[in-house]
């Protein structure tokens, strides 16, 4: 699950390599997206090791079916244009934070070293995103205009994030996993302070869409398990 | 309106104990995005411990033109250097 | 005037290193930004083939390996850039005269990636010729663009190894990953000894460019030196040479090789070739959609800028 969140962000992100707006924002794009895949690879050679056999980090990449990706909706909603690339990275950015907060104390050590690893990498995307959540938030009238419209749309993606399946109920009675409900008011009120800050006015809609963790995805995760899946299954059972 | 983001010079600390050193130039809005790029674009190979950005305009420099009379002064002061003092052999430790 | 040309050509041939401030003949200087930014224009168009299969790596391993190569390729065309400002032209202008058409870049981008095992080739040989040309350049009497030379040989010496690893991959695999990186050198091999440029013959810039010290050697001796390499790494890879002419000269201690078709050279090189017009739009639609982002930067900085000075004056 974390796995696959940091998975689909990072191939969002990676589809805008070659395509920012300028040198230095492509550059600091490609460099979340190259954190966000060195979590997922420690993630999934964890993953591997458990499943054991012949299993490898690849194949939890690439081939599993696509209701077996577990991410969260909000990651793989489109890039549609900058202000949705901000608003999807601050809306997941300072969840993940919390998350990893509450991870570098899971009784799992392996989760626990990953997690300490990535909150510093974290940390920094969540800065990244947050002043730019505010550059063109409070930047000319066009940015504002487009910074709210990304924030209204992807708002709605965030309820995914809290609601908390049977698997992750049962690992965070574990002592495994996080526990979602103390993260959503944190989230609520650093969101909030920001969006403040950067003159965007906080969507009041009640209603959100979920499912993403249990395998049931918008219509954009079968085209990025496209792309993502192409080689594996085009040229089944080779080595790269 | 168009506007180009200033260029800002990138002065980087490879390890603590060592100044910093210009390691070259970026664009950026601001000063907080000055430091963020160049740590993305100059720091991605573990090359700093800390950083400085100027905005380039803030830069005098000294004019190439009066080079002669700024730097070869200083070319017949051997005086300055340790070399020029002549010392018996044998004296160690100086 | 005639004695500043003089001195000026007499500090190049004692080797000394020219520096941005320092006096330099006007067509000096406009030789270097037009070098340096199609130098710069070549990295950042380059991007895009390879960015072609980033979403679509066979790997994860081979996923955060492209994109870091890619995303060097962006830095090096920053550092490019960089280096051309100091000769007093803007980013923007160069980006402008970029996507109107009016600069160069290499024409090796305007050629497709079709294959996973192009990914490799471009790593293995157009990286490859790329080294060549840009070691030389380390030494160029430019000291702004020698310096951002030597940073870019030095971090883009994984990019050659990268791709020539994927070729190895391909080759000790089956018989159809044999067959992709075979049908991707076919595709390749000529296209990247054009990079080098016209033969020297026909080349209008390399006189001027030897006695200024931006190239130190000619277009015809940085290919012959490709192609030197290239056979036999080929030989490694058990790949064949498309090129029935390749045989080795004794006399000349070098490889002899086939006549390169120039007419496909120049009608790249004049915007007819099989990507050219989607590289360019590619590049225009980035810059267009990202100048409100980069307005909104500005705005804000200037509004933070305001609200400081305001702060202070109360």
């Amino acid at each position: 699950m974390l796995g696959d969140n940091s998975m689909i962000l990072g191939h969002r992100l990676s589809e805008l390599c070659g395509h920012g707006p300028s040198l230095e924002t492509d550059i600091a794009l490609t460099n979340i997206s190259l954190d966000l895949f060195g979590q997922v690879r420690h993630y999934f050679q964890y993953a591997a090791k458990i499943k054991g056999a012949e299993t490898t980090e690849d194949n939890i990449a690439f081939l599993r079916l696509p209701n077996e990706y577990k991410n969260t909706l909000l990651v793989e909603q489109p890039n549609t244009d900058l202000a949705y690339v901000i608003a999807r990275q601050f809306f997941y950015d300072v969840y993940h934070l919390l998350l990893l907060d509450q991870l570098i104390n899971s009784t799992d050590k392996q989760i626990a070293a990953i997690a300490t690893k990535s909150i510093k990498e974290v940390k920094y995307h969540t800065r990244f995103s947050s002043q730019w959540v505010k550059r063109l938030g409070d930047g000319t009238a066009e940015s504002h205009e487009k910074m709210q419209t990304a924030i209204d749309y992807l708002y709605p993606y965030t309820a995914d994030l809290f609601k908390e399946t049977p698997l992750e109920v049962s690992l965070k009675e574990a002592g495994i996993g996080a526990d979602l409900t103390k993260i959503k008011e944190s989230w609520l009120t650093q969101v909030k302070s920001v969006l403040e800050e950067a003159t965007i006015t906080f969507p009041e809609n009640p209603y959100g869409h979920v499912g993403g963790k249990e395998g049931v995805h918008s219509e954009h995760l079968g085209y990025i398990l496209s792309d993502l899946q192409y080689m594996q299954r085009a040229y089944p059972n080779m080595t790269w | 309106m168009k506007k180009e983001w200033p260029i800002w010079e990138v002065f980087i600390r490879t390890k603590n104990g060592l100044e910093h050193r210009h390691i070259g130039s970026l664009h950026a809005a601001d000063s907080t995005m000055a430091i963020e790029n160049a740590r993305d674009v100059y720091t991605r190979r573990q090359e700093g411990v800390s950083i400085w950005v100027v905005e380039s305009i803030n830069i005098s420099a000294s004019n190439p033109s009066n080079s002669d009379s700024l730097f070869d002064p200083a070319i017949d002061k051997a005086y300055r250097h340790p070399t020029f003092y002549k010392l018996p052999e044998g004296v160690k430790h100086i | 005037m005639q004695d500043l040309e003089k001195d000026f050509q007499d500090r190049i041939d004692r080797g000394e290193v020219i520096e941005p401030r320092d006096w330099m003949p006007e067509k000096y200087r406009k030789t270097h930004i037009r070098q340096i930014s199609q130098h710069a224009h070549s990295e950042i168009v380059g991007m895009l083939p390879e960015g072609n299969w980033l979403t679509r790596t066979p790997t994860l391993r081979r996923k955060v390996a492209l994109l870091a190569k890619v995303q060097d390729e962006a830095g090096h065309g920053l550092y490019l850039y960089s280096a051309a400002e100091t000769l007093g032209i803007s980013r923007d202008e160069l980006f402008e005269q970029l996507n109107a058409g009016k600069a160069k870049y290499s024409s090796i981008f305007n050629y497709p990636t079709l294959s996973w095992a192009d990914i490799g080739i471009i790593g293995w040989l157009v990286d490859g010729a790329a080294i060549i040309n840009q070691v030389m350049l380390t030494r160029t009497s430019y000291g702004p663009y020698a310096r951002a030379m030597v940073k870019i040989c030095k971090e883009e010496s994984f990019h050659q190894r990268q791709g020539f690893e994927i070729m190895m991959t391909l080759c000790n695999g089956t018989a159809v990953q044999k067959q992709m990186a075979q049908d991707s050198l076919n595709r390749w091999w000529w296209p990247s000894l054009m990079m080098f440029g016209p033969p020297d013959a026909e080349s209008t810039h390399t006189e001027q460019s030897m006695k200024w010290k931006i190239k130190l050697k000619t277009n015809d001796e940085l290919r012959q030196q490709m192609v030197d390499v290239t056979v036999e790494q080929a030989k490694v890879l058990g790949l064949t040479m498309p090129d029935p002419d390749i045989k080795w000269n004794e006399e000349r201690g070098h490889y002899d090789f086939g006549e390169i078709d120039w007419e496909e050279f120049w009608q790249v090189v004049k915007g007819y070739g099989p990507c050219n017009k989607e590289r360019l739009a590619a590049r225009n639609k980035a810059w267009d959609e990202g100048a409100w982002v980069r307005e909104a930067a500005v705005a804000y900085a200037e509004k933070q800028a305001a609200k400081r000075t305001q702060a202070i004056a109360v």
